[in-house]
């Protein structure tokens, strides 16, 4: 049985899928999950095929909230985990506490680097200013930001309360997010980068070459928690080589400079003879 | 001619660098949704860049100023120092740090300074900071402020209103230490700044009778930071006097910082590569000691000259020094003595006790939950596995030991 899906990411079209294989009773082997965008026009298509509804399906506490989250996994394979869970469920009621267990331990993971990469685009979204818009007092702002999974949806609500009074889009080839401060509106469809440039980028990028100490460098540190498939979007990331590479050299320098006597406001401020 | 404001910027985060903490975490929930303005805090705080010396950027880091009447050997704004000086005015503090928030470059401000005047003159600037940023600009991010040392009571109180978070450096870990590298500080001032502040804040979360309600005063609680290898202190010494500041003062998070060379520096003070790994195992102790129920004693006892080995993390080190109380059956030992298993974190031991209701563990089972079965296997009983004899080797130390590396000088 193919399934096609339309919006990935979308628990919701999951479900509704997920809920008519159950009732028709449709083994997880037996079904391929497939994204309508990847197939372009060879229309190999979806195998049309009506299902009788049954009741609300029961699960659960835990199962929702996980699938709303795996659901927005990059991998397809992600669609086929959670019918597994789904089809397991119905007879092992307590399968989500055997932590250990391999479906169980699989959307776990996925989970969880859907997790982080909605962390990530909080940290690493940098919003550029643009011109102001006649008869609006609100600013605004863009940004572009490249996720790994499907996640501009789960993590707009985040950026809709805490920038609240400004006008926004996040574009990403993976869907958009737009606050105009009375609606967030969430599209899938893929943007394109708009290269822009804004002036305050400068003063970050000058904060974040003077906050480094160059005694500590730690590299290695610095690449697990911003790895650089983020650097191209990040404005300070292209300060990052040079930072490293004079990090000894300027450690060197600072320890062969000569004592200084101190200056004239040190002797005048404690009241002792220069 | 007045220094533009770029190169202000950079002498005052340069100067600011040496303060550990840039934490933005455990302050109250709280957004802009129905205020309409702008911030918010939600929970665990974010890292919005990392500087090449591996350490988070999470706030806006600066001094006020770098002037400063004190002349504390360690630091470089001291009196005696002959670094270029610089100075924000309160609205530029404040256009940066909402500019920065705007962009998503950061999670709010942290904002010490040099003392300027006096220490009341320089903190009433520090306040005006906070307080603009939240009243007249409908603030919500987050806001740390480093309190100057002996500031009025008054004006530690106000900044509590607007602040997540206040910190009283403690600066070195024992009070010979403070007097001799700050003389112009007394440890006696500072731990009666702390006390008074730990009044006020629990004060705060009593409701009061009429309203029933919480004050919101410095939700995020108070902070430390230690200097660590400025002088002889030793590390069983440091983590003592960490454990009173979290017993006493109820410090949310004491900060260790390497002493760290410094340009211009002091002829006193040991001009050294940053201890950066004893500072790592001093952090790892401190985690045992808050989260993972071990004493101080415990940790730093394993060896005479009370410091920590810096080669095996102080958790191995201790089980190799208390081999009687393993191995560690996963099956049934309690939730305590599984925290103490080497290699086992928090969550991989609520990950244990949740499965092990269902079934019995075998090594496949933590082989999933990403546990190093080369590091736990010698501490551990599962189903289907005995760790044999290996407790008993005289060799096991050496089996976790790091391989050699080419030592690096300075
Ligand atoms: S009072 Fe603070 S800024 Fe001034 S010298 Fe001492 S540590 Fe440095």
């Amino acid at each position: 049985m193919r399934i096609v899906i339309d919006r990935r990411g979308d628990f919701e079209e999951w479900r509704d899928h997920a809920r008519h294989l159950l009732s028709a009773g449709i083994r997880p082997d037996a079904v391929e999950w497939l994204d309508r965008a990847a197939l372009g026009d060879d229309l190999f298509g979806a195998d049309e095929a009506t299902f009788e509804t049954k009741a609300a399906l029961t699960v659960p506490r835990g199962f929702v909230e996980c699938a709303q989250v795996v659901v927005c996994h990059a991998d397809l394979a992600a669609y086929g985990v959670l019918y597994r869970l789904l089809w397991r469920l119905q007879t092992e009621r307590h399968l989500l506490s055997i932590t250990t267990d391999p479906d169980v331990v699989r959307a776990h993971q996925m989970a969880k680097s859907v997790g982080r990469d909605s962390h990530k685009m909080k940290a690493f979204v940098r919003f550029k200013e643009l011109p102001a818009v006649e008869g609006r007092t609100q600013r605004q702002f863009l940004a572009w930001f490249e996720p790994d999974h499907y996640i501009v949806g789960r993590t707009a609500g985040f950026f809709q309360r805490r920038f609240t009074d400004m006008d926004w889009v996040i574009a990403t080839p993976k869907g958009s997010a737009s606050w105009d401060g009375d609606a967030l509106t969430v599209s899938a469809h893929p943007a394109c980068n708009p290269e822009l440039v804004d002036d305050t980028d400068d003063l970050w990028r000058t904060y974040f070459a003077n906050i480094f100490n160059p005694a500590r460098l730690k590299v290695k540190m610095m690449q697990t928690e911003m790895p650089k498939k983020y650097w191209k979007n990040l404005p300070e990331a292209d300060l990052i080589p040079d930072l490293i590479a004079g990090a000894e050299e300027r450690v060197r320098a600072m320890a062969a400079k000569p004592a200084t006597t101190a200056p004239k406001f040190h002797y005048s401020i404690h009241k002792i003879k220069g | 001619m007045k220094k533009s404001l770029k190169h202000r910027l950079a002498i005052l985060s340069d100067a600011a660098k040496y303060d550990a903490s840039c934490a933005s975490s455990g302050t109250t929930k709280r957004d802009s949704s129905r205020s309409g303005g702008l911030g918010s805090t939600e929970g665990s705080g974010i890292c919005h860049a990392y500087a090449p010396d591996g350490r988070c950027i999470s706030l806006l880091k600066i001094l006020l100023t770098n002037f400063c009447i004190y002349d504390c050997a360690y630091c470089i704004n001291r009196s005696s120092s002959n670094v270029e000086r610089a100075r924000f005015s309160v609205d530029e503090v404040i256009w940066l740090t909402l500019e920065f928030y705007r962009r998503n470059y950061i999670e709010g401000l942290f904002l010490s300074s040099g003392i300027i005047r006096s220490s009341d003159y320089t903190m009433e600037e520090m306040v005006r900071v906070a307080r603009d940023l939240r009243l007249k600009h409908n603030f919500q991010g987050y806001i740390h402020l480093k309190t100057i040392p002996d500031a009025s009571a008054k004006l530690i109180e106000e900044a509590g209103l607007f602040a997540d978070r206040l910190s009283i450096n403690i600066e070195l870990p024992t009070d010979a230490g403070v007097e001799a590298f700050a003389p112009q500080k007394h440890p006696a001032n500072i731990r009666r700044s702390m006390g008074e502040l730990k009044l006020k804040i629990d004060e705060a979360r009593e409701p009061t009778l009429k309203t029933k309600r919480r004050k919101r005063f410095v939700p995020a609680g108070q902070s430390t930071q230690m200097i660590i290898g400025a002088d002889a202190t030793n590390d069983a010494t440091i983590l003592g006097t960490s454990a009173r500041l979290y017993g006493g003062y109820q410090l949310r998070r004491v900060y260790y910082s390497a002493f760290s060379p410094i340009p211009d520096s002091s002829q006193h003070l040991p001009l050294i590569k940053p201890p950066l790994m004893r500072e790592h195992r001093l952090y790892q102790a401190d985690w045992l000691y808050r989260f993972y129920g071990f004493d101080i004693a415990e940790i730093t006892h394993g060896r005479a000259d009370g410091m920590l080995d810096l080669e095996l993390d102080p958790k191995l080190a201790w089980a190799l020094a208390n081999r009687d109380r393993f191995p560690v059956d996963i099956n049934r030992a309690d939730k305590e003595m599984l925290l103490r298993v080497p290699g086992f974190g928090v969550k991989t031991v609520m990950s244990i006790l949740t499965a092990r209701r269902h079934k019995r563990l075998k090594m496949e089972d933590l082989a999933r939950l990403k546990v190093s079965l080369k590091k736990v296997k010698a501490f551990i009983v599962a189903d289907g596995h005995t760790p044999m004899n290996l407790l008993d080797r005289s060799d096991l130390k050496a089996m976790f030991m790091p391989r050699p590396e080419q030592l690096s000088l300075l």
